[in-house]
């Protein structure tokens, strides 16, 4: 007992230490934030020693969430389902500002001079713009109203380069871009009737093409920012030929891009089909039948794997598509309802939430072998700092 | 089966799965209508939001989905029993789930 007490008082001085100089100097580059939905809490974690180093409460609702980097990968700013954006320092894991600026969001972005943080709202419709120094507002951009007379729910939201933010109108079928260049008096290009109930979207890793996933009919909206004068043109449509819909219990999440060999790899609504598109005209190349409806179809840094998680009630699976044959080549069983998955950097592992396991399984990509577990509480989103760098995330 | 029925009158769920339903609700309905039922893609299922709804409607779209939105018929996964059970739950302000 003695020796314990004695112990136990070196670890307060130990800690007591720390607290003077947090973390003693490192980097960020190999750390991430897992999101812990049903206790308001967020886990900062090290992917190279695969260890939790810190649990930060507080955040509010993260039912649904996301998270965004600063370009210096210290900061998180970490979107709920409350309305809530937090603003998280990693080296210090705490919560160095928050505001709940809306009654329901679902996600945001962060400008490309990383200066301006933007949050897709669904109650009330509409995108706000803070400084992502203070979380001061800076202007906010309504959604025209859908057919219930209420502001559209903003979903898809991503950066472009220009410090644009671009984005979807669920009701009311639009994609609108904005340039906040002024952040105080951002400017709206508005696309109409691009397709019935757009419900996430992508920007491909150059930000160029902004495609949005149309709920509401069998097809997907592009908008070449390039060449934005021509308009949004539909793409994949009907790409299911009139077969009926599986029904959806789980809308996908297009934000997990895959790009991958020159193809884009998108999940099919209603279906339990990875769908194969030719990124160079957009046509279908082919649909390679899973294991139930895709919700993340992502790829592995390099594009050689395509890893895909599922919708309830196939959600204990994940499996991969080897890029090369455009065949899957394994099916892995991380837990009970995954869903989430997150490389490293350069993709040589892989973190997948297995949320009714309370746990996140570490996979080494090449071997397939479980690398680790650590225990989380419900955890879903798992969003590394690599994401500091690239458009689009 | 036998066993969860024993102390409990005919055709009552068992706790297992009444806490299996509460769970389901808030975890898999919670995908759209948020995980405190206040609402996301799907409208809020808080008891306000439900009071003037009445409850044959609810259970039929939950077991049989609303077609032309976003919600999915949950027929193969629950009874008739236990869509009436999870109506009046959610009136009724849902229990937390484990």
């Amino acid at each position: 007992m003695r020796a314990r007490g004695l112990l136990l008082v070196l670890l307060v001085i130990a800690l007591a230490g720390c607290a003077t100089r947090p973390v003693g100097v490192r980097g960020t580059g190999d750390l991430g934030v897992v999101i812990e939905r049903a206790s308001g809490s967020v886990q900062i974690v090290d992917n190279t020693q695969r260890t939790s180093l810190a649990r930060v409460t507080g955040l509010g609702d993260l039912s649904h969430a996301a998270a965004v980097y600063s370009r210096d990968e210290r900061y998180a700013f970490v979107f709920g389902r409350d309305g809530g954006l937090t603003k998280l320092d990693l080296l210090e894991a705490r919560i160095v500002a928050r505001t709940v600026q809306s009654g329901n969001s679902i996600g945001g972005a962060i400008s490309q001079d990383g200066r301006l943080v933007a949050v897709a709202n669904y109650e009330p419709g509409g995108v706000k713009i803070f400084d992502a120094e203070t979380l001061a507002l800076l202007s906010e951009v309504p959604s025209t109203p859908g057919p219930d007379g209420k502001g559209a729910k903003v979903v898809g939201i991503a950066d472009a380069p220009g410090n644009r933010f671009v984005f979807s109108l669920f009701e009311a079928g639009e994609i609108w871009v904005v340039d906040a260049s002024d952040p105080r008096q951002p400017k709206t290009t508005r696309f109409q009737n691009v397709g019935k109930q757009p419900y996430d979207a992508l920007i491909t890793p150059d930000g160029r093409y902004y495609i949005a996933g149309l709920f509401g009919e069998d097809g997907l909206a592009l908008v070449d920012l390039w060449n934005a004068g021509k308009g949004a043109t539909r793409i994949l449509d009907g790409y299911g030929r009139g077969a009926e819909k599986l029904p959806v219990y789980k809308m996908p999440h297009l934000r997990g891009w895959a790009m991958a060999g020159g193809y884009a790899f998108l999940p099919a609504i209603g279906r339990n089909e990875v769908l194969v598109v030719d990124a160079r005209d957009w046509k279908q190349v082919g649909a390679i039948p899973v294991h139930g409806q895709p919700v993340f179809v992502m790829a592995r840094p390099d594009g050689r794997q395509v890893w895909v998680n599922f919708a309830f009630p196939a959600n204990d699976t994940v499996q991969v598509i080897d890029v090369a044959s455009l065949k899957l080549i394994e099916s892995l069983k991380p837990g009970r309802t995954v869903l989430h998955m997150e490389f490293t950097a350069r993709g040589d592992e892989v973190w997948i939430s297995a949320r009714d396991d309370d746990r996140l399984v570490v996979y080494d990509t090449a071997t397939f072998a479980r690398r680790a577990e650590l225990p989380a509480q419900s955890p879903s989103g798992i969003f590394f700092t690599w994401r500091a760098h690239r458009i689009g995330l | 089966m036998l066993v969860a029925a024993a102390g409990t009158h005919a055709g009552d769920l068992s706790a297992t799965r009444e806490a299996e339903l509460v769970r389901l609700v808030r975890q898999d309905c919670g995908s759209c209508h948020g995980m405190t039922l206040r609402g996301g893609l799907g409208p809020p299922l808080t008891p306000a939001a439900l009071a003037d709804k009445p409850s044959p409607m609810l259970a039929a779209t939950i077991l049989h989905g609303r077609p032309g939105t976003a919600m999915p018929p949950w027929r193969p996964f629950l009874t008739d029993r236990e869509a009436d059970w999870i109506v009046v739950q959610l009136k009724r302000g849902l229990g937390d789930a484990r």
